[in-house]
């Protein structure tokens, strides 16, 4: 850009909906999401003429905020999201409150009522700064359009920055038709905001060290390396390459290490790998980046990995000794850190660690085939569907997204991903609904690719009117029902913990999923026969439009292996469930 | 290592279940918070440690530079030397959130709190209540034939022992600012 088009653009007066629709084309957004009502109309006014945002009407709010997160895990980006006042916000909150626990950029605007009702109860009025301050990075009200493109650039610079998060910006109907200046986004700066990303030398040096000595080291990975870039996962890969040491990942890592590689490991936590889990509880050195210690993940926390030297690298300070107390702590971005890592791994002189005999050790756990299961030629096990749908579908391009629940963790456990940014799970909050909408927001970013929703029957009803955006926009989702006519997880948990007392996790009166998706314009298949389970896949892949696959499964499976809660990672449920496993304590957590 | 084991501390502040220091004893702090004078700053604060389950034993806040618009946030707190720093960081995480000081580990720390007590009565009572404010210093700032306002300046703990020796003596009603504070010598923060 030159410099005079640039002062042109920097001093235009424009109404406050143009300044939105100009900043929002300034910071590269191509796609949102989006459901209008009254408080936001002038923006849509100002949309309707802008032929380069294209907008996806959504069918419920909380669509538009899945959609962006899976719009902005797919692709790095941040994700934009625009609804109105009162209900269009509070039915953000969800999906605003999933993208800070997953660390996923994103900037929502919501329309306000105008500055003068605020306060009076006004027809569709809700404190929505005040409802979304604990839930999101940040957020503003603007009441002062002069300040609206200074404010729209500094929450874009907030979302995707640091510790990557969602930003709220609300914007009363007077301030989008007030007339106000235009400011760009250079020079937008937050003296109070500044990210630390650069490793310290010393603690690099240290972990260095570390490394060297280690007999049995570990790395525990997660999506703080996603979220660093793709750079980050290159630097793991090679970091690994020059070290050798074995690798595991939270749910939210899945991608950053190839799954296909030797030293993978598998996932790590209460549903992850029995290798995982006894490497990590065995280790000497666990190395964590952009991983958090979450409770799915130690199980635990006086029985986690007894014997091991800490390292962690984290972008945000507070994540630092916040469940585990580390030995080497390093506040950096896991791009910058690991790559300053290989440096100080590869500078360094003398032999590299023999880590045969702990490689051994490991293999004697993966011999334990944790993830194996009964086969059957009469109903469809649930692994085997994931199973398959992985193997008929690898060798393209493909996408997947996840709800909550069992289905959730036999995906983790079955499909394999080589590359980041290729898995999108709602894995702090666990919100359920979140796959379609997700779903949507993938095949926005990625037209040509196949984006599969795994799904449960219960998560996929909290937000199936979603299909209809599918639909309407010719994005060709497709989503596979793992359907055992349970909230799987649920009734797992009530076999574990209350006798087998299914109280009001079975999913009565379920649609007829095929007729549904008719109905609603999509292509509907049902399998209930393993023999035809393959053919079945196929239909979905090769159709190409959005299709509902309704995968009739096994009723009462379980989602095995599990450490229950309250245990240590080497105290795993490996076969049968006998309702014993967990005692009083563990009864009480979640 | 300090994983921590078990049950939670029984009366430490209840923050992230399953976590606890019982080997760490709960320490009071003061911590001055220089934030961005913008609209709902001190809610996001304030709502910082209620939604994390930290405690605030009191909190003072004004614009400090109009200039640039900065308040300082003066709160005094308890917490495990974990929680502690656990509450400094989730603070400058806050965006608007400049600096944190530990005004209590500084060591250099001066912290005084202002509190206006209303007494009533007559008699000896009336004429050991004024004595003693004497004692502490303490500004009569209205008086009435049965009553008397004062105003009192110091650490918390003196203004405690004044309000309690007042008690006998006809207490009607207490206000107190909370800590404020800063730091000796010519260094800022």
């Amino acid at each position: 850009m030159t410099v005079k088009t640039k002062q042109k653009t920097e001093t235009r007066l424009m109404t406050g909906a143009e300044i939105v629709i100009t900043a929002l084309r300034e910071q590269g957004v191509e796609v949102m999401f989006g459901y209008p009502g009254g408080a936001v109309l002038p923006i849509y006014d100002a949309l309707f003429a802008a032929d380069d945002i294209r907008h996806i009407l959504v069918r419920h709010e909380q669509g538009a905020g899945h959609a962006a997160e899976g719009y902005a895990r797919s692709t790095g980006k941040c994700g934009v999201a625009l609804v109105t006042s009162g209900p269009g916000a509070t039915n953000m909150v969800t999906p605003i409150t999933d993208a800070m626990m997953d660390s996923i950029p994103m900037v929502v605007i919501s329309g306000q009522v105008p500055t003068h009702l605020i306060g009076t109860d006004a027809f569709q009025e809700a404190d929505t700064t005040g409802i979304t301050r604990s839930c999101a990075k940040h957020n503003y009200l603007v009441t002062d359009v002069d300040q609206l493109a200074r404010t729209i650039h500094e929450a874009f610079h907030i979302a995707t920055s640091g510790r990557p998060g969602p930003v709220v910006i609300d914007i009363p109907k007077d301030v989008q038709f007030a007339t106000g200046t235009y400011s760009g986004k250079d020079g937008v700066h937050k003296p109070t905001y500044a990210p630390r990303t650069e490793p310290q030398p010393e603690a690099i040096e240290a972990v260095a060290e570390l490394i060297a000595m280690a007999r049995r080291p570990v790395f525990y990975t997660g999506g703080g390396v996603i979220n660093s870039g793709p750079k980050a996962s290159v630097a793991l890969r090679k970091l690994q390459a020059e070290t050798g040491i074995p690798v595991t990942s939270t749910l939210m890592g899945l991608g950053a290490f190839p799954a296909s590689h030797k030293d993978w490991l598998g996932m790590v936590g209460m549903h992850g790998s029995y290798e995982a889990n006894n490497a990590m509880h065995d280790c000497d050195l666990m190395i964590c980046v952009g991983a958090r210690f979450d409770d799915r993940v130690t199980g635990r926390i006086d029985a986690f990995s007894p014997n091991s030297k800490k390292v962690h690298i984290d972008i945000d300070p507070s994540s630092i000794n916040k469940i585990v107390r580390v030995d080497v702590p390093i506040v950096a971005d896991c791009a910058a850190a690991l790559e300053a890592l290989i440096a100080a791994v590869k500078h360094r002189k003398g032999k590299k660690p023999d880590l045969k005999p702990w490689k051994a050790e490991i293999d004697v756990w993966r011999a334990r085939d944790c993830f194996a299961y009964e086969p059957s030629d009469k109903i469809i096990k649930p692994q085997y569907a994931i199973e398959r749908l992985y193997a008929l579908t690898r060798e393209r391009e493909t996408f997947i997204t996840t709800e909550v629940g069992q289905h959730q963790m036999w995906a983790a456990q079955f499909f394999h991903f080589d590359e980041p940014n290729h898995w999108m799970t709602s894995g702090g909050l666990g919100t359920m609904g979140y796959g379609l909408p997700a779903a949507v927001g993938v095949q926005c970013a990625h037209p040509e690719a196949l984006v599969i929703d795994i799904a449960g029957e219960a998560s996929i009803q909290m937000m199936m009117q979603e299909l209809s955006t599918a639909v309407q926009f010719c994005l060709p989702v497709k989503v596979f029902i793992l359907n055992n006519e349970w909230m799987g997880m649920v009734r797992q948990w009530q076999e574990l913990l209350h006798g087998e007392r299914y109280s009001h996790s079975y999913s009565e009166s379920l649609p007829d999923f095929v007729k549904l998706a008719e109905a609603m314009g999509a292509h509907g298949i049902r399998c209930e026969d393993p023999a035809q389970l393959d053919d079945k896949i196929m239909e979905m892949i090769e159709h190409p439009g959005p299709v509902l696959f309704d995968c009739m499964i096994e009723k009462d499976g379980n989602c095995l292996p599990m450490i229950p809660s309250g245990s240590a990672h080497n105290e795993m449920i490996l076969g049968q469930i006998t309702g014993n496993e967990i005692g009083e304590t563990g009864r009480k957590l979640v | 290592m300090s994983d921590g084991s078990g049950t939670p501390a029984p009366n430490g502040p209840k923050s992230a279940y399953f976590l606890n220091h019982e080997d760490e004893a709960v320490e009071r702090r003061t911590l001055a918070v220089l934030v961005d004078n913008e609209p709902g700053v001190l809610a996001r604060v304030v709502g910082l440690f209620s939604g994390r389950g930290y405690n605030i034993d009191s909190l003072t806040v004004a614009e400090v530079d109009s200039s640039s618009h900065q308040s300082r946030i003066t709160i005094v707190t308890q917490g495990t030397p974990h929680i502690l720093e656990q509450i400094e960081a989730h603070l400058m995480r806050l965006v608007p959130v400049g600096e944190v000081v530990d005004i209590t580990k500084s060591k250099r720390g001066i912290e005084r709190e202002l509190a206006l007590v209303k007494v009533a009565g007559t008699g000896e009572k009336r004429v050991e209540a004024l004595r003693i404010a004497q004692i502490f210093r303490a500004n009569v700032i209205d008086t009435t034939n049965e009553s008397f306002i004062f105003e009192i300046t110091g650490a918390s703990d003196k203004i405690s022992q004044f309000v309690d020796l007042m008690t006998p003596l006809g207490l009607v009603e207490v206000s107190r600012t909370g800590v404020l504070s800063i730091k000796r010598g010519k260094e800022k923060g």
